[in-house]
């Protein structure tokens, strides 16, 4: 369970987010939405100690995040942040080993091959693993550093707009494979996602902030109702029932 | 293939060292080795320690064309040794003794990197981006800043302590002080030793911060760290034959031209081979074969001039 208590933060004297306080369920795929400049990426920062706590209290599993070793945090839980600009050449295999750095320390072992091959194939970059991150497309790129957090292999994993740049097949592809992660292996995720029905679709809980407060929080079929839409999205969105599935018509 | 490149380049480094030590020697042998010894020895440590701090800082600053050096290093030396003229004299400072001139240098400019580079890289440690083009741009006018005062300074003092300021402040790998060689060796093998340590999460942190955060990297610590490390080995190097600005850039460049791997453990020792190499090789040429008297450090200079435009031209300053 993620635990967040009473967190704020300001850069420069600019409010970001203000008091919020929840809990993100165990096991479970949450989704964080909210319109541009809402503080989610930087709540998935502080949550992943990127940036230091000002105020308020984070815990993962129970380990503060501000106090815990960041070795120790490094095998709970992965981050993937939304640029990631890189200085050496290096290729997609490259890359995704880094993920298992928190486990051998720079010495990796059979084990720690047989997960990156594991996360290569998970993320369907089979053919392109040998090829250098400058010479392939945007998406192919998000791909390989998704591949990257899956091959940490922790049981928290906080994405970033993990869809950015990817097509529809392969965007429907990662919120599988992030379901069957959190279904299958237990892992806890937390996406921050544009792309409201992917949300009603794949998540199992939904966090909703704006203005860098928090406005709604829980269970998908709960928030999923056109006043909960509004006061986050500030427009007015019908919602569909197909089946049992809820989905909001924002197209139009 | 990286394998033997590195043998490669280790034996050329051999090949280099036996052609120093032999080539043109005539007379007593024991002085010609003890002579010839002390100088090989003080270009491979110069070179050494240029290279590895120089990989290290592109590390640190996820940048290829930037160098210590660049970064006012060298016109901060000038400064330092244009103020000891000023303050004791040409005489009284060639009276120093070399140990103090040494550990006066290396203690400023200690100091004054930890100040400069810590408080630029230490905001970019808590905050949100590195911005590299503020470092950039403060180290370019603190460059100008001490070159502006050391001709201030040098315009005040009289002619014949002007000329002992200005030969002090040249780069030359002929006039290495054998007697600062222990403690420089010492000083270097400490920091090779703290460098090869962290070898991997040198490896992680060219990641960039917040991916090296997340893998686990205690990242502000091995910041400091290499700080450290950096102005140790440039201190060192300058000390031992003065500034060399391009030097660094060109065996890095071609280091990673060389090497196409993002593996500090292999890096790092083929660019302090490579650098020796160079050095090494370019003194027995020029020396021995050309029989030139241009110092080696103008020809370096100008063949890491030329990589630094060239990158440039290329765009590739990632």
């Amino acid at each position: 369970m993620i635990n967040i208590q009473s967190v704020s933060h300001s850069i420069q004297g600019q409010t970001i987010l203000s008091d919020i306080s929840l809990s993100l369920p165990k096991g479970k795929l949450s989704a964080l939405i909210g319109p541009n400049g809402a503080g989610k990426s930087t709540l998935l920062s502080l949550i992943a100690r990127l940036h230091a706590l000002q105020h308020g209290v984070i815990t993962v599993d129970g380990l503060d995040v501000s106090k815990t070793p960041s070795r120790t945090l490094a095998r709970k839980l992965a981050i993937l942040s939304q640029s990631n600009t890189l200085a050496s050449r290096l290729t997609v295999r490259d890359l995704v080993s880094f993920g298992r750095f928190p486990h051998h320390n720079g010495r990796p072992g059979a084990e720690d091959k047989n997960k990156v091959d594991e996360a290569i194939a998970a993320l369907g970059l089979g053919e392109i693993a040998h090829r250098f991150l400058d010479e392939i497309s945007g998406g192919q790129r998000q791909k390989a550093f998704v591949a990257m957090a899956y091959a940490q292999d922790t049981d928290y994993l906080l994405l970033d707009e993990p869809l950015n740049n990817l097509d529809m097949k392969s965007a429907r592809a990662l919120m599988q494979t992030l379901h069957e992660l959190s279904e299958q292996s237990g892992k806890t995720i937390v996406v921050v996602l544009h792309e409201i029905n992917y949300a009603a679709l794949y998540a199992d809980w939904i966090v909703g902030l704006r203005d860098g407060k928090l406005i709604a929080n829980g269970p998908t079929h709960d928030i999923l109702t056109s006043e909960t839409i509004e006061t986050i999205f500030d427009f007015e969105a019908e919602i569909h029932q197909i089946g049992d599935q809820k989905l909001v018509m924002h197209y139009r | 293939m990286i394998a033997r490149r590195l043998a490669l380049l280790l034996c050329l480094y051999g090949l280099f060292s036996v052609a120093f030590l032999t080539v043109n020697a005539r007379g007593n042998w024991d002085f010609v080795l003890w002579f010839r010894g002390t100088k090989l020895l003080g270009i491979s440590l110069v070179a050494v320690a240029i290279a590895v701090a120089t990989v290290l800082f592109q590390t640190l600053t996820h940048n290829r064309i930037l160098t210590p050096s660049l970064m006012g290093f060298d016109a901060l030396y000038a400064l330092l040794q244009t103020v000891l003229v000023f303050t004791l004299g040409g005489f009284g400072f060639s009276q120093l003794s070399a140990q103090t001139s040494f550990f006066s240098s290396f203690t400023i400019m200690m100091v004054a990197s930890l100040l400069l580079f810590g408080s630029l890289l230490g905001k970019s440690v808590d905050g949100r981006r590195e911005d590299i083009h503020r470092l950039l741009l403060t180290g370019i006018i603190f460059g100008v800043l001490f070159r502006s005062f050391s001709s201030f300074l040098q315009r005040l003092i009289d002619p014949n302590d002007f000329v002992v300021a200005a030969t002090s402040a040249m780069a030359s790998f002929n006039s290495i002080n054998a007697d600062l060689l222990l403690v420089s060796s010492l000083m270097i093998a400490a920091a090779l030793v703290a460098t090869w340590r962290m070898r991997f999460d040198l490896d992680v942190m060219a990641l960039g911060r917040d991916a090296a955060v997340n893998l686990g990297v205690h990242y502000k610590r091995q910041v400091y760290a290499m700080l450290v490390i950096i102005a140790a080995l440039v201190s060192v190097s300058t000390a031992l034959v003065g500034p060399v600005a391009f030097f660094g850039l060109l065996v890095s460049n071609l280091t990673y031209q060389l090497l196409p791997t993002h593996r500090h453990a292999i890096l790092l020792p083929a660019a302090s081979l490579l650098s020796a190499c160079v050095l090494i090789g370019g003194q027995v040429v020029l020396e021995q074969v050309l029989n030139l008297s241009t110092p080696l450090s103008v020809i370096v200079e100008f063949l890491g001039g030329l990589t630094f435009l060239i990158l440039i031209l290329k765009g590739r300053n990632r």
